[in-house]
């Protein structure tokens, strides 16, 4: 697509619904969003950015091609589901650690493998997506 | 073939001698049984796999699978050491060894288990792990045909014995043999015929009993050690284990006695004569292996304990002189280069040690005293002479042995004490690790006939009380019984034998006449396959039309179909269509996704209709937002979005619906379309009619926040409650991403080659 307005607005755009993505898999897990909300709005952002600047480029900018982030997104939510298991509790139990204190309300904040688990979610949406398009694309 | 390696290569490598020693230590494990079994005390462990289906790994240790584990174990491990020199440098050897210790471990599980579905799985097991074996000469179509062959035949018998296992494990309520047995006999209880019929399926294809007899020639495809195991104690001699093992619940009926008798004595007979006629020597023995399995058989049909014993001894001779006389051979093949009877002669100056062992193994064939062999011939004619049709046994009987002493002459005299042949190459003896095999194994057969009250009391007799399923009174295995019936039969074997022995060539000549004129299975096997071949492409070429209209058309018709029959039969009573709560902003939505339907069924353009059909998508969203579902409507217009963005970048590659511009649906897709819409709809509007249940909802809304910590249900549930759905689903994801993926490069690819031969 040959439209400066559209290349001019894309590379705008694009970062913001990046980071927009990146917003809504964080806030997941009390709002609106999680993974595979994030994993499309980060998807549509790329596409968009292919459709304005072509397959090559968009590409370039993602740096690491996108089967490997799909395949690499299984792998972390594959890990944090059995990082459970080491702990002797069933497969895919959430393990939650609080971080100066012992509970929800006392603590400053958590770490948790749910979280780990969406993120996984996320990059296998958001590569999974874009290997598809991107061949769409490229196929001439 | 891979028969012939370097012989300087190093042998003693990790996969050869460590699964040897493995398995060697398994024999001796085994060992430590002898002394419990043998004073009638069965060991029974559990494993539970299945325990709700009554499906569980139980091993049962008793006399008849202590004597096949130790057969298993003892000459797999002679075997493998064996292998590890004769294919040493062989540059899959490793492949090799793997397959072999699978095998050995599968026939293991399958001679030990009690359960008839762990027994079924073992079972096979042993099928695939001999297929690779068979097939290990995998660049010969030759080697892969043949294996492809016993595949074929003893897993479809498989397939027969596991509905007779099923049958058994309804009518009796049990599926452990131990029990089944000591239920006593199911002659005459509820489907003993069909039971017994689809259980001889399976041994008769896996013990190769004419007419299913033709894979088991074919499969000395395989390298010679694994002949040596395959045809003397293990995958073959599993029909047989089957058969001993359900003895005393299956047989006894005149159907068992009549059919075991007929097919075991004719394959005996057939095969025998089929073992003079070859003079490739492991082509001979892979016959006379069949010979033994329809002798077998055809003990196994009598109920009486001379019948039983003579069966156990003979299954015990025929392992140790099988196994020891294909190992022989191997040693011969990789020493002078050839296995044609016609060449070998006067080997024993050259090679004394292989020659002495092929000496020991042969004299136990041909059932010269004071060989194990010899007993065995006595006690099975003794036990011949009780059955119920002795006078059709016993001559079929003296027959096959007779034939046997001949071929035992051929086999093991001749190329070591015969006249002097021309050899490809100049013979040498074989090295220590070919050469111990033969001569424990040989040996063995020696030691057991002279002490004979040992081996009955330790291996022959436990095994009989398991055949019998009840204690053995012993005292039949004799070195001599005195003179009687089976000693003159006996005596008759050897003239008879001898005879044949002498004019073996000439008959040769007429048995190749005779066999020329005879229907070939093993063709007729061809051209089955061909046929079947021929018919399930037909039948894909029917059902798999690769158009996607069709397949889609297909499957909604069938949902139709079925859940317009439910509703049917269900008498589901009134619809009530409430609309009277719809405000404004429902009709308005509603309305929205009518019009973009009407859009999509009156364009011509694939673009419109995709624009219509986005229309559709934003209108559920809308409903979904409106009902207070964010997540569930945010991802539904992403993927509206992302399914417009990716068929509207298909769709530019595409002609328009209707190039003239005139409408042209068709007929029968509009009435699926409208029958699926309507009871799609009908079924939701039966759905909401019912009294909501709230209790998954309180749930997720209670716990949510106490157990999982996020208000966001949604999230929680995919990303807690359900992780290993989500997982799944992601999983999905991707393999359709990369199916996708590879798809699209794939096409572009075989474009660009096609391009590039232009």
């Amino acid at each position: 697509m040959n439209s400066i307005i559209f290349t001019a607005a894309a590379r705008l755009l694009v970062a913001l619904m990046f980071v927009f993505s990146l917003f809504m898999l964080l806030r997941g897990h009390h709002l609106p969003g999680g993974g595979f909300i994030g994993g499309l709005i980060g998807a549509v952002s790329f596409i968009v950015y292919s459709l304005a600047c072509g397959p090559a480029e968009a590409r370039k900018a993602l740096r690491i091609t996108p089967e490997v982030i799909a395949m690499l997104g299984l792998g972390i939510a594959l890990l944090a589901g059995m990082f459970s298991f080491f702990l002797g509790d069933p497969l895919f139990t959430g393990q939650w650690y609080w971080v100066g204190g012992d509970s929800y309300e006392t603590s400053a904040f958590s770490l948790n493998t749910v979280l780990v688990f969406d993120i996984g979610v996320y990059l296998v949406v958001l590569g999974g997506i874009l290997s598809l398009t991107y061949a769409f694309e490229e196929e001439t | 073939m891979a028969e012939h390696s370097d012989p300087n290569a190093p042998w003693k490598t990790v996969s050869g001698i460590g699964t040897s020693a493995v398995t060697a230590l398994l024999f001796v494990f085994f060992l430590q049984y002898l002394p419990i079994v043998a004073a009638g005390e069965p060991v029974r462990w559990v494993v539970p796999w299945i325990p709700s289906l009554d499906i569980n790994f139980t091993f049962w240790i008793d006399g008849l699978s202590l004597m096949f584990a130790l057969l298993i174990t003892g000459i797999g491990a002679m075997v493998m050491l064996y292998a590890a020199k004769y294919l040493a440098g062989h540059p899959q050897y490793d492949r090799f060894a793997l397959y072999l210790f699978s095998f050995m471990l599968s026939m293991l599980g399958l001679v030990l288990a009690d359960n008839l579905i762990a027994l079924f799985v073992f079972w096979e097991l042993t099928t695939f792990t001999s297929y690779l074996l068979i097939g290990f000469s995998h660049t010969d179509p030759k080697s892969r045909r043949n294996a492809l062959q016993a595949l074929l035949l003893t897993a479809a018998g498989g397939l027969a014995l596991l509905a007779g296992f099923i049958l058994i494990g309804i009518t009796q309520g049990t599926f452990e043999m131990s029990e089944l047995n000591a239920a006593g006999s199911l002659v005459g209880k509820e489907f003993y015929t069909l039971i017994l019929f689809l259980v001889l399926a399976g041994a008769f294809t896996k013990s190769a009993q004419v007419p299913f007899h033709f894979w088991l020639p074919n499969a000395m495809a395989a390298p010679t050690p694994v002949s040596a195991y395959l045809h003397s104690a293990t995958m073959v001699k599993a029909g047989v284990y089957l058969l001993a093992r359900m003895h005393p619940s299956l047989s006894g009926s005149d159907l068992w006695v009549w059919i075991l008798s007929i097919f075991g004595a004719v394959t005996a007979v057939f095969a025998s004569f089929m073992a003079l006629r070859q003079t490739d020597l492991k082509q001979t023995l892979a016959y006379t292996t069949l010979m033994a399995l329809g002798t077998l058989v055809m003990f196994l049909a009598g109920s009486t304990g001379y019948a039983i014993t003579a069966a156990m001894t003979f299954l015990l001779v025929h392992s140790l002189y099988k196994a020891g006389l294909f190992l022989t051979i191997g040693i011969i093949d990789h020493a002078t280069g050839t296995r044609d009877a016609n060449v070998l002669g006067g080997l024993k100056s050259a090679m004394p040690i292989t020659a002495a062992a092929a000496a020991l193994a042969g004299i136990a064939m041909a059932g010269i005293p004071p060989f194990l062999g010899f007993i065995a011939k006595e006690v099975a004619y003794a036990g011949a002479l009780e059955m119920h049709l002795w006078l059709f046994v016993v001559p079929m009987a003296l027959i096959a042995f007779a034939l046997m002493f001949a071929v035992a002459g051929i086999v093991a005299y001749k190329p070591f004490f015969g006249p002097q042949g021309a050899l490809p190459h100049e013979p040498h003896e074989g090295p220590w690790p070919m050469l111990l095999g033969p001569v424990t194994l040989g040996a063995l057969g020696l030691l057991f006939g002279l002490l004979p009250g040992i081996s009955a009391y330790y291996l022959i007799e436990p095994a009989v009380a398991a055949v019998m399923g009840a204690p053995d009174v012993g005292g039949r295995v004799k070195l001599w019984a005195g003179f009687n019936l089976p000693l003159l039969l006996s005596l008759v074997t050897f003239g008879l034998g001898y005879l044949i022995y002498l004019k073996h060539q000439g008959l040769r000549e007429r048995l190749a006449r005779i066999e020329a004129k005879s229907p070939d299975l093993d063709a007729s096997w061809d051209v089955f396959l061909d046929k079947f071949m021929g018919f399930t492409k037909l039948q894909t070429k029917l059902i798999q039309t690769g158009v996607l209209r069709q397949y889609m058309f297909a499957t909604f018709a069938v949902f139709a179909l079925t859940v317009f029959v439910t509703l049917m039969a269900r008498d589901v009573g009134g619809l009530t269509l409430g609309l009277g709560g719809l405000g404004f902003m429902e009709w308005g939505v509603a309305l929205l996704i009518i019009a973009g339907t009407v859009l999509v069924l009156l364009t011509s353009s694939r673009i419109v209709a995709l624009v219509g059909l986005g229309v559709v998508g934003i209108g559920v969203a809308l409903i979904f937002i409106m009902y207070s579902a964010p997540d569930v409507a945010i991802t539904q217009l992403l993927v509206e979005l992302l399914v417009v963005v990716l068929l509207a970048l298909a769709f530019l590659k595409m002609p328009n619906l209707d190039p003239t511009g005139v409408q042209k649906h068709n007929f029968a897709n509009a009435v699926l379309a409208i029958a699926v819409g309507g009871l799609t709809t009908t079924v939701l509007l039966l759905v909401v009619d019912q009294p909501f249940d709230r209790r998954l909802t309180e749930f997720f809304e209670a716990a949510s926040w106490t157990q999982a910590f996020g208000r966001n249900i949604v999230n929680v549930i995919l990303v807690d409650f359900r992780t290993l759905d989500t997982f799944g689903e992601i999983a999905v994801v991707l393999v359709a991403a990369l199916g996708a993926f590879a798809l699209l490069k794939g096409a572009a690819k075989a474009r660009a080659v096609k391009e590039d031969k232009k």
